[in-house]
């Protein structure tokens, strides 16, 4: 039995060889680029000293985690992380689904099709221009608000990225802008496939468009939303750190300060202070709460229908 | 009956008329920032300053793109951004399809674990400070490779491509041409290849629109300015007020305000006209890419 076992790994070890050696450079890469960064997390419980390296330095156990939690900054960082994505994921999730039930409605093929392209655009700007184009126009002198402002109070309008409420508006409708249309390909998509004779047998007991909407096309991108829906929830805990380090200042950091960037400024910022372990204690809970979520989420998204990640 | 159906055309115009008007809205609003940057480039420092530009260009000059263009810091941008996005897409292509292949393969002995090997890293990370030590450690820093080689594969993209596969090339054409005497590696490039253009297509422009875009790996990895991308030399002009001295010509230093905010503006239609150009042409690979990700396995 045992034999009989290794001779059939042994020949189809052997039949498929040269798909191995294929998939021989993507694991080797994944290995050193995925996996040995996974073990340098042991630094989060070290002190860890550069010159002394990873094995040689001396362990804390879970100090760095309890000073991370039981410094005054944790609690702000945590909810400042949590806010402004739960506030992405509230303004900006019920966006595309409209747009995609209207756009769906409608019978113009060049209006929709130029519409589309157009909202689809934005997508293509990198956030390094995307946060330099809401700068120039927010400028307090030269930029449209400025002249605005100008226009009709007289004076210079007060600078709205000092506030750190305004930071997460700015934050959150200009990545609505710059994404809503990408995001409504998904429910256009599934919309074109409803079947037409739902549609017309609707239509001729007398129902409106509006009602059609409502009975026929919102149903039928329900799963799809759903499970968008979760899988986003799980990745609550994890913005992307771009984005909100360029739009960080002094003045906003009460609100813009998250954990991405805060184990950047911890880690790799403070030139000569730096303290790695403890940043990377940090970065290690913000990727242990992350892959919890996916996990539960995905749980819960294959109760729902029959879709999971994996 | 008769009624009814009167009531509910009657009904149905309102609606269209609401579902025009919202999405002609919201189209206008996305397309006026861009219109109103690529004519406030195209206009001259004190129309700008004076609040004159709202639509069109006023007092229309190139003096924008004139500082642009003899600002060394965008050529060089531009330079290593072309070699990254080239040099990178190639690699990610290559490393993805050689992934994605094998483990479309139903009977390939480990394919689990193996795919197991590839998902758990979407969940979970070292974070970004090992991620830096182990470049560091590998001698990467301030070099090129530190671009190319840590991201050298997307595991989302990989699914897609295996997805694609798995569904594209059935099980029938890879027992015929075996029995033809044809091996894997040659059914690889024979057969794989071409019939997955669409595929490779699709993420090829995903890879490059990333490559373009972003600066994080070259803002941790990279000190050296003579290897930055496009985008660190936008951040340091857009985001952080930062000019380099040769920018400005010290004849027109009263002018200097108003030259740095018509050179900020011309910056911004410079590095990203060449993706707004190539997207008509390319939309329904993207829309297709979209599409090929939604797909359950």
């Amino acid at each position: 039995m045992r034999k009989s076992f290794f001779h059939t790994l042994k020949k189809d070890i052997c039949r498929d060889w040269q798909l191995y050696i294929f998939l021989a450079v993507p694991v080797i890469y994944i290995i050193i680029f995925a996996y040995v960064p996974m073990g340098g997390l042991v630094m989060a419980f070290q002190k860890f000293s550069i010159r002394k390296g990873i094995f040689g330095s001396e362990w804390v156990g879970l100090d760095n985690f309890i000073k991370f939690f039981s410094s005054y900054q944790s609690g702000r960082i945590i909810s400042n992380t949590l806010i402004l994505s739960l506030y992405t994921i509230i303004a900006g999730f019920p966006i595309p689904i409209c747009f995609a039930l209207m756009i769906n409605s409608l019978h113009g093929r060049r209006f929709k099709k130029i519409s589309q392209t157009v909202v689809n655009l934005p997508h293509f700007i990198s956030v390094t221009v995307l946060v330099g184009i809401l700068f120039q126009l927010f400028n307090t002198r030269s930029g449209l608000y400025g002249v605005i402002g100008q226009a009709l109070t007289g004076s210079v309008p007060p600078d709205l990225f000092g506030s750190p409420a305004n930071f997460r508006h700015f934050y959150v409708w200009s990545g609505i802008w710059q994404e809503f249309g990408w995001g409504s390909i998904i429910y256009v998509a599934a919309l074109s496939s409803v079947d037409p004779s739902y549609h017309e047998a609707a239509k001729i007991d007398g129902a409106t468009r509006l009602q059609r909407v409502f009975h026929i096309d919102f149903p039928s991108i329900c799963p799809t939303i759903i499970i968008l829906l979760i899988l986003r929830m799980g990745s609550v805990m994890s913005i992307g750190f771009e984005k909100v380090y360029l739009m960080q200042n002094n003045l906003n950091l009460q609100a813009s300060n998250i954990i991405s960037t805060y184990v950047y400024q911890v880690g790799l910022a403070a030139s000569g202070i730096s303290d790695f372990s403890y940043a990377t204690a940090i970065g290690f809970f913000n990727s242990l709460v992350n892959m919890i979520l996916i996990v539960t989420v995905n749980a819960i998204s294959k109760k729902f229908g029959e879709t999971s990640l994996w | 009956m008769r009624k009814n159906q009167v009531k509910s055309c009657k009904q149905d115009k309102i609606y269209y008329a609401i579902c025009y008007t919202v999405i002609s809205i919201l189209t206008l609003s996305v397309l006026y920032p861009i219109v109103y940057i690529l004519s406030a480039s195209f206009s001259s420092g004190s129309a700008l300053a004076a609040g004159k530009v709202w639509l069109f260009p006023v007092d229309f000059s190139l003096q924008g793109y004139q500082a642009v263009l003899k600002y060394q810091n965008v050529w060089v941008g531009y330079r290593n951004t072309i070699f990254y996005t080239v040099a990178g897409t190639g690699i990610n292509v290559v490393m993805t399809l050689i992934c994605a292949y094998p483990l479309s393969r139903k009977n390939l002995r480990g394919r689990k674990a193996i795919s197991l090997l590839f998902t758990f890293t979407m969940i979970f990370s070292g974070g970004m400070i090992p991620g830096y030590m182990l470049v560091k450690k590998l001698h990467m820093l301030n070099t090129v490779w530190a671009m190319l080689v840590p991201g050298a594969m997307s595991v989302y993209n990989m699914i897609v491509t295996r997805t694609f596969l798995q569904t594209t090339i059935s099980e029938h054409l890879l027992e015929a041409a075996k029995i033809d005497g044809c091996n894997d590696f040659r059914f690889f490039f024979s057969i794989v290849l071409p019939l997955s253009k669409a595929v490779i297509a699709v993420i090829a422009l995903f890879y490059a629109v990333g490559h373009w875009n972003t600066y994080f790996n070259a803002f941790l990895y990279l000190t050296d300015k003579n290897l930055y991308p496009l985008q660190i030399f936008l951040k340091d002009i857009l985001v952080q007020n930062q000019f380099s001295a040769d920018l400005v010509d010290p004849e027109i230093v009263a002018e200097m305000q108003n030259m740095q905010m018509i050179l900020k503006y011309s910056m911004i239609v410079v590095s990203t006209v060449p993706l707004f150009c190539f997207y008509p042409f390319t939309q329904r690979h993207f829309v297709k890419g979209v599409m090929i990700g939604s797909v359950k396995e």
